[in-house]
């Protein structure tokens, strides 16, 4: 079904065949490559704007274009056009082919090794499964959501967005595979203002659906009420502390850590080029023994999951720590043929316009014994961290920062005063050797991640429990 | 330039369709890039990528009431109907009292020739030859220096074009030339890494090109090796040029005028008023030759000029397009799209002279993370750098914050230096702050 429409989409309407792409590989090939794919892709994405009471803006967004790649051991020669037609594509095909010298040895393997895509979220256009009335009407009701949380909220911007996306590779491999990807998210940010003290709240969410899904429950309001309170939250937060504190986690989003502690530095090119601070350590402790850390693109409707990557392999659930032991990295076709290895479906890329690389789905880390009330009772004098921004990775060096949104002190075991926003820091392969205890209730994120790597963007998610980190360095301004 | 004659008829095209579909005016923006970009590492080609790209944007307006639309397909035949959907989703937004394009009497009456254009005679196979000369020459400045993120590149033409339905249409052919080597040291059994880069419209901009940038990378990743963490203390810290820039950048935004309507910054209310000490002068002068930022017209068409953001230290003017000027009640300050290349006034010392006046403190050279909260003007970020005693370099420094408040560095910053990073539209020395909070051990 996926084939079917991507054929329509990218073939029928450009007067392709099947035969031109294996011809267009074949004459790839004819010189030294390993590997040779094209990607074709269409987005079609929408978003809506509300501020001041009123829909201020709309944008849709139509993007198409074929990528093509020629792979020669760890090198690679690459070019795009927006155009779909033979000519054009057969000279993206020739600038790509530069990388490699003449030679001619492999034959292309015949587009038939067509497998059944799993089905991990429906194939539907999000942009037209609610109508632009239902799209400001559920943008009105955010606004009218989040005001009535408190008199002290002066500014309400609120935003839906939608993406339909189509693509199809075709690979010297034999890889002939398409997917059909909805995603749709909704954001709300908040001002609010107190006798001069002014504070902003944000929430946001969303998966791969149509957007009917922010119609059910009380979601509209949930997300208004996450957004007021986290602002009114931090109108009376105290300066965070400076200095080592023991700090607690909680569950879902804060999982950033996880992102930027391990994750990045377990993606294979940097395994590959050893310019990872865990490229060595395979095998070895690096995290507690009751961390198990895993990224798996297979999660039903979740942002970051994928029924095939980019290049056009299923993903799957990967094992990266297992009770604190590095077992394994994410793989890219280029980076598993280049390590003896095979890909674990984490070949992704921004666009057409980009080059796949390994990057991380969802990752998580799997629960563990403990009660929250256990966990902040454990600790005499620290922090936790209910929500956060975001976070950034040094791989080489090791070192990673995550910013908080929503925080308070621990003291005596219990929560006590918010505290205002602060960057925390620490170094990827020791922080998760201080993870002492693992929560019972893992949650995911809400679907909002997006992740830079190498300029490129990519919708992801994480998930973990509420977890405690014995020490770590807190940015704050207090000592 | 053929490309160019290619924008406009698109441009013209989109903005006949808008009036057709009822538009009562209209905007329209389009680009196409053509370029490379070649990595090399380990002394061999990685990624030789070409970028032929373009993109066309318009916004119609239907009196108060507007929608946009972007799309890949420029061809004429293509744009009518991605104009057409724009117009039928205007049905839906609501009426915007200060919606509408900038006032016709403010559009750039004169275009001048900013030498922007200048092509690169390097081609992709000499690129990579010059690539690989310049990793080897970094690798060889230390036996330390065990691995490389490589070299990387770039060449690219752009071609803009902006135009609108008070009849102005403005066309900006310009290149854009960067060189960048990422290097990796070790030393017992820990890695850092470190990088140098250059970018100018004019390969000639990038003074001492190649081999400047390997010896400077290489200079660079070797000095970090060995760094120690900081205990929790409170201490001057210099914010060295490259790093100093992102400061100015936080002014803007915080002077910007969507932060300052919707209340979301600390300098709401603050114009004519003193945030910095009055030696501070930040001027924007967007017509120098070959600037990264210069620019005759703003992204709305509007005419650009020189002008003061700070004079001596106090906030002359906002930082406006004419939606968010009106939404504040005032005139646009020709920043659609932002400031086009900012100055920041110096006293005169270079680095070594900041370090000796610092005397003691932290010398940063990297920051890492997005922990900056314009609302409050909250600042938390992580730091990389250098601990300074005695007026000089003690030891390297990572793994620990540095935290403030925009408005307290502003206020108390104690010099700023000659040094100037040129690779960037806004023009910066480094920064001497008197006194910020180090978390660390």
């Amino acid at each position: 079904m996926h084939i079917a429409l991507a054929e329509a989409t990218f073939l029928t309407a450009n007067d392709l065949s099947t035969q031109d792409l294996e011809n267009i590989l074949s004459s790839l090939l004819h010189h030294r490559l390993d590997y040779a794919d094209l990607f074709f892709q269409r987005v079609y994405s929408e978003s809506w704007m509300l501020e001041d009471h009123i829909i201020k803006s709309t944008n849709l967004s139509i993007e198409e274009g074929a990528g093509v790649r020629a792979v020669v051991q760890e090198k690679t020669g690459f070019a795009y056009s927006e155009d779909i037609y033979l000519g054009a594509l057969r000279k993206a095909a020739r600038a790509a082919k530069t990388i490699a010298r003449r030679g001619g040895r492999e034959k292309v393997a015949p587009t038939s090794s067509r497998k059944a895509a799993p089905h991990l979220y429906e194939p539907l256009n999000p942009l037209i499964t609610l109508s632009e009335q239902e799209k400001v009407e559920l943008l009105h009701r955010v606004d009218v959501a989040a005001r009535a949380q408190d008199p002290r909220v002066t500014q309400v911007m609120a935003n839906l967005s939608g993406m339909y996306e189509i693509i199809l590779v075709c690979a010297s491999d034999g890889t002939y595979a398409a997917d059909v990807r909805p995603l749709v998210r909704l954001n709300v940010s908040v001002v609010v203002e107190d006798k001069g003290a002014r504070e902003k709240g944000y929430f946001g969410g969303g998966q791969r659906s149509g957007y009917e899904f922010f119609l059910q429950n009380n979601l509209v309001t949930d997300y208004a009420k996450a957004a007021v309170d986290e602002a009114l939250i931090n109108l009376s937060a105290i300066d965070a502390p400076a200095g080592l504190k023991p700090v607690v986690l909680g569950a879902g989003w804060p999982a950033v850590l996880l992102h930027e502690a391990v994750g990045h530095g377990l993606e294979g090119d940097f395994i590959r080029k050893k310019t990872s601070a865990f490229a060595d350590k395979f095998g070895q402790r690096v995290a507690s023994s009751v961390c198990t850390i895993v990224d798996d693109g297979t999660l039903s409707l979740r942002r970051g999951s994928l029924n095939i990557d980019d290049e056009g392999t299923p993903t799957q659930k990967t094992v990266l720590i297992e009770n604190g032991i590095l077992t394994g990295c994410m793989l890219d076709k280029q980076n598993a043929h280049l390590m003896k290895q095979v890909s674990t479906g984490n070949g992704r890329r921004e666009s057409y316009a980009h080059l796949p690389i390994p990057r991380m789905t969802n990752t998580y880390l799997l629960p563990g014994e403990y009660s929250a009330e256990e966990i902040i009772g454990s600790i005499q004098d620290g922090i936790y961290i209910e929500n956060m921004a975001g976070g950034q990775v040094d791989i080489t060096s090791g070192k990673f920062v995550f910013s908080t949104s929503k925080a308070y002190l621990i003291e005596h075991g219990k929560i006590t005063a918010p505290i205002k926003d602060a960057t925390l820091i620490g170094n990827g392969p020791e922080a998760l050797m201080k993870v002492s205890m693992v929560g019972n209730q893992l949650q995911f994120d809400t679907g909002v991640g997006i992740c830079g790597k190498d300029g490129q963007s990519v919708p992801v998610g994480v998930g973990q429990p509420m977890i405690k980190i014995d020490e770590m360095t807190v940015g704050g301004t207090h000592s | 330039m053929k490309e160019l004659v290619q924008l406009e008829r698109s441009i013209k095209k989109a903005l006949l369709a808008a009036k057709k579909f009822g538009a009562s005016s209209a905007d329209v923006s389009s680009a196409i890039e053509d370029g490379f970009n070649v990595i090399v590492r380990e002394g061999s080609i990685e990624t030789l990528e070409y970028h032929r790209g373009r993109s066309l944007g318009i916004t119609v307006y239907f009196g108060k009431r507007l929608a946009s639309a972007t799309t890949t397909d420029i061809h004429p035949e293509k744009i009518e109907a991605v104009v057409r959907s724009a117009c039928e989703r205007a049905k839906f937004t609501e009426e915007d009292p200060c919606a509408g394009l900038a006032e016709p009497e403010l559009m750039a009456s004169e275009l001048p020739d900013l030498d922007l254009y200048h092509p690169w005679e390097m081609t992709p196979e000499s690129a990579i030859q010059e690539a690989i000369a310049c990793e080897q020459r970094a690798k060889r400045f230390d036996p330390r220096i065990v691995n490389s993120e490589g070299v990387s590149v770039t060449s690219g033409k752009q071609f803009s074009v902006y135009g609108n339905t008070h009849g102005f249409i403005g066309a900006v052919p310009s290149t854009l030339h960067s060189i960048s080597c990422s290097l990796i040291a070790e030393q017992n059994g820990q890695m850092e890494r470190d990088y140098s880069y250059a970018v100018a419209r004019d390969s000639a901009g990038l003074m001492g090109g190649f081999d400047r940038i390997a010896d400077q990378a290489a200079e660079r990743t070797i000095q970090r090796l060995g760094s120690r963490k900081l205990s929790t203390q409170k201490v001057p810290v210099l914010f060295v040029s490259e790093v100093a820039r992102g400061l100015w950048y936080h002014l803007l935004s915080a002077i910007s005028g969507e932060q300052l309507y919707r209340h979301s910054t600390f300098l709401v209310d603050h114009l004519e008023k003193p945030i910095f000490p009055s030696f501070i002068q930040v001027h924007e002068d967007p017509f120098l030759p070959k600037r990264l930022g210069s620019a005759a017209f703003d992204n709305e068409g509007v005419a650009t000029r020189k002008q003061h953001f700070i004079k001596d230290g106090i906030l002359r003017h906002y930082l406006l397009n004419s939606y968010t000027a009106r939404k504040l009640g005032m005139q646009t300050t020709a920043n659609a799209g932002g400031a086009h290349n900012l100055f920041v006034s110096h006293q005169g010392l270079d680095l070594q002279e900041l370090i000796k006046k610092m005397n003691k403190g932290l010398l940063v050279v990297e920051l890492i993370g997005q922990g900056v909260k314009l609302v409050t003007g909250d600042y938390s970020r992580g730091a990389v750098g250098f601990w300074v005693d005695h007026g000089e370099i003690q030891f390297p420094v990572s793994e620990i914050t540095i935290a403030g408040n925009l408005k307290d560095m502003f206020a108390n910053m104690v010099a700023v230096g000659k040094d100037r990073d040129p690779y960037d539209a806004v023009q910066t020395g480094s920064v001497l702050i008197e006194e910020m909070m180090i978390a660390g051990v």
